[in-house]
């Protein structure tokens, strides 16, 4: 996959993000192209991108995560796994603080995003956001056309020209790997297309806002073999640019994409590490259980 | 023993009715022992109570189809005397009068009139309102204003065209002394008070009925809570939002003791909202309450008008209803 910092100037020419690109030690220029899980040494050099401290979560109430300490490196892939109600989804929609949205939520502790604290009062959550792109569970086309689907983030970031636009869109559903379905009919509404295209839709949306860091809660779990297979093979080639991290119930899943793994257990961070690692070489044993099938 | 036990459970079943009837048949002693007699009053009870309700569903039936009856009739004995073309095309409206003129267009340019106007006051207060409670107000704040709305449509129209003789009006005539007592824009402005609860509340189900998950999504790409509503919200609950416009200024259309009051009697083809008109409810009331004739020409107007309003209505009902109709599919 060609590699286009061209492609963010775009959007954010004075992003500090792109800037850091050319700085920063970089894990990419190693890997093969669009090949390959970081190993551990990998991992440990990359630039840290998130860094969560201490964090706790409270709806309520009610503590949903407790003291949780992680770091994300930068383009890898981070999974997070755990048996339902673990507080997965939860910890994920703390990055892009879209908890805030439900009442009565708080968060103890500290989320760095590039050593900045992203729930410091002085935090803009609209950028935070652009930066941030998230994938929901459940896909979410807006009824409008596909065109206006994958052009609202980069529409209300303030570009109006229709010919940017255009490029933008093309861009972003070729990225998802739906442009060559969709080509022909981006003003149709998007609620026309198939389940897996919608998720591929929504996808597209996200990256059409160019974040440097993807959530994706359970990018797969309502899609057949072949469209996860392609959403895993996205995710591959993401990576290299963009920092993912994923929700998934699937141990192979977690196993074939992720670079990294975190296995939740009732709102505790109980082990996290290199997904090799994590998977062949468990150190804690409810990890071992929960990854062998014998519970959750 | 036996005996009693199944006039008991016959007492039951008589009360119970199909419920009990269900259960029954799992206890085969019971079958036994009283099973005959359940088997034999059954069918007269479920009759009576199906002819009850029958009766009922047809009373409104009948009416419906009685009114409608009586409207067409009376309207085709009206239109041998008067031609149809002059009816729909003709420019003035003078039926008590002499030189005697039926057509109907003053009329329904008045009740237009009155129907844009309280349009034109009620959609947009109306939308803003739907919006600001459906999107931004606290929920402590919708739990005062929603009871109000219900006291607003709870006011009598009668009340309305009150207010607008003795206290709307008035205001115009100072802010336009050109305005007479009787004018269509006091009568646009109460009414279009009367059709906001209207809009209001079914506007706010509609934006209410748009899932989280898209407002969600719209705020992970980075909008800010102005532009979710606006891109997102709102257009997604458009086609319902224009529904309510639809019923709400039907109402308008159907509103009489308001405009009766308040718009005055002169059929005029005009649309200076200062000048006084007349609706075509308006104009039924008046024939209704004064001592014309029944079985003449000038009696039966009043049922030609009224069959032009019924199919007006009904056919932004229709349109309304089919619009909300779709709505509902669009999320599953
Ligand atoms: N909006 C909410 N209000 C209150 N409690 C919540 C809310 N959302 C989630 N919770 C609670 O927080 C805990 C963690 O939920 P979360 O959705 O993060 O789990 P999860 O790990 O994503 O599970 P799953 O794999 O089933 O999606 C659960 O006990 C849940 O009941
Ligand atoms: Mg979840």
């Amino acid at each position: 996959m060609a590699s286009t910092p061209s492609v963010k100037k775009i959007m954010q020419p004075s992003d500090k993000a792109t800037s850091g690109y050319s700085k920063a030690p970089m894990v990419r220029p190693s890997i093969p192209e669009g090949k390959g899980m970081r190993t551990a040494d990998e991992l440990a050099q990359a630039t840290e991108k998130i860094s969560v401290r201490d964090m706790s979560f409270y709806y309520s109430e009610n503590r949903a995560l407790t003291d949780i300490s992680l770091s994300i490196p930068e383009c890898c892939v981070t999974a997070f796994i755990g048996p339902s109600g673990c507080g997965k989804s939860t910890f994920l929609r703390c990055f892009n603080r879209m908890n805030d949205m439900i009442e009565g939520t708080r968060v103890e502790g500290e989320i760095l995003l590039e050593g900045q604290d992203i729930y410091s009062s002085r935090t803009d959550i609209v950028t935070l956001r652009k930066r941030i792109g998230m994938v929901f569970q459940k896909s979410t086309p807006f009824p409008k056309s596909i065109f206006d689907n994958v052009s609202f983030g980069p529409k209300i970031a303030g570009i109006r020209k229709k010919k940017e636009l255009y490029e933008i869109v093309e861009r972003s559903l070729q990225r998802s790997a739906l442009w060559d379905e969709v080509k022909d009919r981006l003003s149709e509404s998007a609620l026309n297309l198939s389940g897996g295209q919608q998720h591929r839709l929504c996808i597209a949306r996200a990256l059409a806002n160019d974040p440097d860091i993807l959530l994706m809660d359970e990018p797969a779990s309502a899609l057949d073999p072949a469209s996860t297979a392609r959403i895993e093979d996205l995710i591959f080639e993401l990576k290299e640019q963009y920092t993912i991290v994923i929700v998934t119930h699937n141990m192979q899943q977690a196993a074939r994409v992720s670079d990294q793994a975190a296995f939740f257990y009732q709102g505790l961070l109980v082990e996290s590490g290199a997904t090799e690692e994590l998977f062949t070489n468990p150190k804690k044993q409810q990890t071992e259980d929960y990854i062998t099938g014998r519970f959750g | 023993m036996t005996e009693e036990r199944s006039g008991e459970e016959q007492s039951i079943e008589m009360e119970l009715g199909e419920a009990a009837v269900i259960k029954l048949p799992r206890s085969t002693s019971l079958e036994r022992a009283g099973g005959g007699l359940l088997v034999s009053l059954r069918p007269y009870y479920e009759g009576v109570i199906h002819f009850t309700l029958f009766l009922c569903a047809s009373i409104s039936v009948l009416v419906t189809v009685g009114i409608v009856v009586v409207l067409l009739y009376e309207s085709i004995q009206f239109f041998f005397d008067v031609s149809i073309i002059e009816f729909l095309t003709g420019t003035r409206w003078t039926p008590l009068l002499k030189p005697q003129h039926f057509g109907i267009l003053p009329l329904m340019c008045g009740t237009m009139l009155v129907a844009g106007g309280s349009a034109i006051v009620a959609v947009p207060i109306g939308l803003g309102t739907a919006i600001y409670l459906s999107e931004y107000a606290s929920p402590r704040f919708r739990d005062i204003v929603k009871p109000m709305l219900e006291i607003l449509a709870g006011i009598p129209s009668v009340v309305y065209g009150y207010l607008a003789v003795v206290f709307v009006s008035p205001i115009i005539r100072y802010v336009f002394p050109s305005a007479g007592v009787f004018n269509a824009a006091s009568a646009c402005i109460v009414v279009g008070i009367m059709i906001l609860p209207m809009i209001i509340s079914l506007s706010e189900d509609i934006l209410q009925s748009v899932p989280l998950s898209l407002r969600g999504a719209a705020f992970a790409l980075g909008a800010n809570k102005f532009e979710v509503t606006v891109r997102v919200v709102v257009p997604a609950a458009l086609s319902g939002i224009i529904a309510s416009f639809l019923l709400a200024i039907s109402r308008a259309i159907g509103e009489t003791m308001a405009v009766t009051l308040a718009a005055g009697a002169t059929p005029k083809l005009t649309l200076n909202p200062l000048e006084s008109i007349q609706t075509m409810t308006a104009y039924i009331v008046q024939v209704s309450q004064g001592d014309t004739p029944a079985g003449t020409v000038e009696y039966r107007t009043i049922f030609a008008v009224g069959l032009t309003l019924f199919l007006t209505t009904m056919t932004m009902n229709v349109i309304a209803q089919y619009i909300l109709s779709r709505v509902g599919e669009r999320y599953e």
